[in-house]
């Protein structure tokens, strides 16, 4: 009996071996094309944004196109910046308060509400929103502008599509995400003082001087100016996405959609580099 | 001073450059991944000739097209206009060569977002800086009005027909002169009536303008109607170039099935 069982036993292992040998082939497979696919997307972004810099540092210069893509990227995102800055403002007000009154600080309530609003939440939520708006409207309509030849149209035009397509958007983005964040930041700290001010009055000078009491300029403008990273990581994976993209509708799609979460998740990678860095020098 | 004798070479020179291929594409090859698609293809076009390029689908017709403008590049083999091979060159020192080429392609690929009267204007805007925008004007409305198009200036290209697309791609592909016109498949996906309106002006404007014009086309009746050569391919190689005579005598199965079928 015990031999029988033996005799079965080693009988099935030689096959499991080999099915498990099988597995961790096919894993080790799908890994390596995992890490190959995520070095050779790295590697053609690199490539894209060299086209990129070349096509934008010298002419002719595409400044109407410049000035369209500033008034796409700025003015259009205003209204949601404003609003999403505002939502940031009152949620951190109404929170502040109550973790502040908790610990019986307060006073600190001005100058809390400020920090949070200048330093973390109000870029981080204007590069997010941006990311949305714009990193999936240049995504989708450069890639159904790939699509349907219209890019190939425009190289057979004897135009650099990199210079009018790309590098427009891209310092578009780079210019506009410090101006959108002040938008953020305004909208904000007038916001989280209303909601302050209608559950227990205090006067907007009030606030404003509480708030920035000992506060040094070198302690927001690094925060704000930092945006224009954001704006290079969005406008370059948007039209590097866009540009790049194959297979009608589907391929629109995909587009559209990796250029919001790749844009996103490399802003808050880029945001943990930066904040140390900015603590480093300014600090 | 110049002699006569200078004048002489002058014009032996000049006829010689006239007689020179304006198109000269040798051996080239290109395959996507495992799927060889041109196979060592050579063709030459002259200046006031008009070359069509037949075969079935997926032979490499379009490939062909798009390698000559420089929108792919060949595994190998070169591509030479006006005797300058522009294999391997960049972007912008393509560019140079591109304004004497004008493409129509497939589908019109009009820039969607852009009336009917700014497509054209488009390459006139930046090649032509030195336009006034009324001059730039007259120039769009002449071109339109040259295929036919007088009165759609201020139309989006979503709100016109698949032939008067076809129209407009082509009155952007002449706005910078050009000397050498590719077309591909300019009467596809049209009805008899529209394609044979887009090979009479394809006709007219050849007679017209006296350029260097390639058409990729599966339409042997548009073909017959409308070049001085044609070029069959097969499997990434050209089977036979010729006159329309030359296919109809000729004794190859593929040829004869083609005339056949078409």
């Amino acid at each position: 009996m015990s031999n029988n069982e033996s005799t079965t036993v080693a009988g099935m292992s030689p096959p499991l071996t080999k099915q498990r040998i099988g597995r961790v082939d096919t894993a080790v497979n799908s890994a390596t094309k995992l890490i190959n696919n995520f070095f050779e997307w790295f590697g053609n972004l690199g490539i894209f944004f060299w086209r990129v810099l070349r096509a934008a540092i010298t002419p002719p210069y595409e400044w109407r196109e410049l000035i369209r893509q500033l008034d796409e990227v700025g003015s259009r995102s205003f209204p949601l910046v404003f609003a999403a800055g505002a939502a940031i403002g009152v949620i951190l007000s109404l929170e502040a308060r109550y973790s502040l009154t908790r610990f019986g600080a307060k006073s600190m309530f001005p100058a809390s509400l400020v920090y949070s609003v200048l330093q973390v939440m109000g870029p981080v939520i204007t590069g997010l929103m941006v990311s949305g708006r714009v990193g999936a409207g240049i995504g989708a309509e450069l890639a159904s502008m790939k699509v349907t030849e219209q890019i190939d149209a425009i190289e057979a035009s004897a135009i650099n599509p990199y210079r009018i397509l790309a590098a427009t958007r891209i310092a578009a983005c780079i210019l506009m995400l410090p101006l959108l964040t002040l938008v953020a930041d305004a909208s904000g700290l007038l916001m989280g003082w209303l909601a302050q001010t209608l559950v227990e009055p205090l006067s907007f000078h009030q606030f404003i001087e509480s708030g920035f009491k000992g506060a040094k300029l070198s302690s927001f403008l690094p925060q704000t100016f930092k945006t224009s990273v954001y704006g290079l990581i969005i406008g370059l994976i948007a039209c590097y996405e866009g540009m790049s993209t194959r297979g009608g509708a589907e391929g629109v799609g995909r587009a559209a959609t990796n250029s919001v979460v790749l844009a996103s998740l490399f802003l808050i990678l880029s945001d943990v580099v930066m904040v140390k860095l900015i603590l480093v020098v300014f600090q | 001073m110049a002699t006569t004798y200078d004048s002489a070479i002058k014009t032996v020179d000049a006829e010689k450059e006239d007689s020179a291929p304006i198109v000269f594409v040798k051996e080239l090859q290109k395959s996507f991944g495992r799927h060889k698609v041109l196979n060592g293809i050579s063709l030459s076009v002259n200046r006031g000739e008009t070359l069509a390029v037949l075969g079935r689908s997926g032979t490499g017709k379009s490939v062909l097209l798009r390698i000559i403008i420089g929108l792919e590049t060949p595994d190998s083999g070169s591509v030479c206009i006006n005797g300058q091979d522009i294999t391997g060159l960049s972007l912008d020192q393509m560019g140079d060569i591109r304004k004497k080429m004008g493409f129509l392609f497939q589908h019109a690929a009009l820039y969607d977002s852009l009336t009917v009267a700014e497509n054209i204007a488009f390459p006139l805007a930046h090649h032509r800086r030195e336009m006034s925008r009324s001059e730039r004007g007259d120039r769009v409305k002449q071109l339109l009005a040259e295929v036919g198009m007088g009165g759609d200036l201020g139309k989006m290209p979503s709100d016109i027909s698949g032939g008067m697309q076809k129209r407009v791609g082509l009155a952007r592909a002449l706005a910078l002169d050009p000397e050498i016109l590719l077309l591909d498949e300019p009467t596809a996906g049209l009805d008899p009536i529209s394609s044979g309106e887009i090979d009479d002006l394809v006709l007219k404007l050849q007679q017209e303008r006296q350029m260097a014009s390639i058409v990729v086309t599966h339409d042997l009746h548009s073909a017959r109607s409308i070049a001085n050569r044609l070029a069959l391919l097969d499997k990434g190689n050209v089977v036979i170039e010729g006159k329309f005579e030359d296919l109809q005598q000729s004794d190859i199965p593929f040829v004869k099935e083609f005339l056949k079928q078409s």
